[in-house]
């Protein structure tokens, strides 16, 4: 009997395929370091400043990003080098890495993170004295 | 509404990217024969292509390229933009990975044959660039009265 039900409330086959998780990209990145800490640039073309969601978790940080394009009312594929509008990437940070104080930019499509590190963890230059 | 523009709804198309891919591998890009200004996968900028009955829209990927050095220009049914990314190293720093496109690009994108050249529009805006071509009056369906 509940099998029944179940049947008919069965979404189509199509609706089921619509209704996965997008497809997902890598974004690109530069990473180097310096003394003062971490610089991270992502390129996220498309995305505005509100479909960028950045956090922390754990010793885990998570870029994902929401593409936004003007896209005209009946618009039909002819070729397609990006086949998504969401962008996801993760990376995991070590200790020394302040994770509070993270600041982020993002322009022209381009995301810029500076990761400092703890200033106790700073690398400190260590004099040799000569006698 | 982009959707209709990046996800292809038949699987055909996701069948004929693994097709090209395995091609790709067995004889080293040079057959079947591929556009002659086609550029190969992952180059820079990425392009999406897509067209209504009144126009065709091309948006080119180019995050952190400053609009004012974007060179777009139009020839025939030949769309090119060029321009350049140049991005500076950091000074003192370790670089751990660059995976970012720099330096100069140019793409060239062949438009279907009713473009018209004289009409043509372009904007940026977060790192897109969005060109909208006009068609030709001709090209465009026409309903036909049955008298």
């Amino acid at each position: 009997m509940a099998e029944t039900t179940n049947i008919s409330t069965q979404p189509s086959q199509e609706t089921t395929r619509r209704s996965e998780p997008e497809i997902t990209l890598s974004p690109p990145v530069d990473i180097c370091e310096t003394d003062e800490g971490i610089t991270l640039l992502a390129d996220l073309p498309g995305v505005p400043r509100d479909g960028l969601n950045l956090r922390v978790e754990g010793n885990t940080l998570l870029i994902e990003a929401n593409a936004h394009l003007d896209v005209p009312e009946g618009i039909q594929p002819l070729f397609a080098d990006v086949r998504s509008t969401c962008y996801r990437r993760g990376f995991t940070l070590s200790n020394e890495l302040d994770t509070g104080n993270i600041d982020a930019s993002l322009q022209n499509g381009v995301l810029i993170l500076r990761i400092p590190k703890r200033a106790e963890l700073k690398p400190r230059k260590i004099e040799v004295q000569v006698h | 509404m982009f959707g209709s523009l990046t996800n292809f709804e038949s699987s055909l198309y996701d069948q004929f990217r693994r097709m090209e891919r395995e091609l790709d591998e067995l004889f080293g890009q040079t057959w079947p024969a591929t556009s002659i200004r086609s550029a190969s996968r992952g180059a820079f900028p990425a392009v999406n292509v897509g067209a209504t009955p009144d126009n065709i829209q091309v948006y080119l990927f180019v995050p952190g390229v400053d609009p004012k050095s974007l060179d777009i220009s139009i020839q025939e049914n030949v769309l090119t933009v060029s321009g350049q990314r140049s991005e500076s190293s950091q000074e003192n720093a370790r670089y751990y990975r660059r995976e970012r496109f720099n330096g100069e690009f140019s793409r060239a994108i062949a438009l279907p044959e009713d473009a018209d050249p004289a009409r043509v529009e372009a904007r940026c805006r977060d790192g897109i660039l969005h060109i909208t071509v006009q068609r030709r009056e001709a090209a465009k369906p026409r309903q036909i009265q049955v008298k």
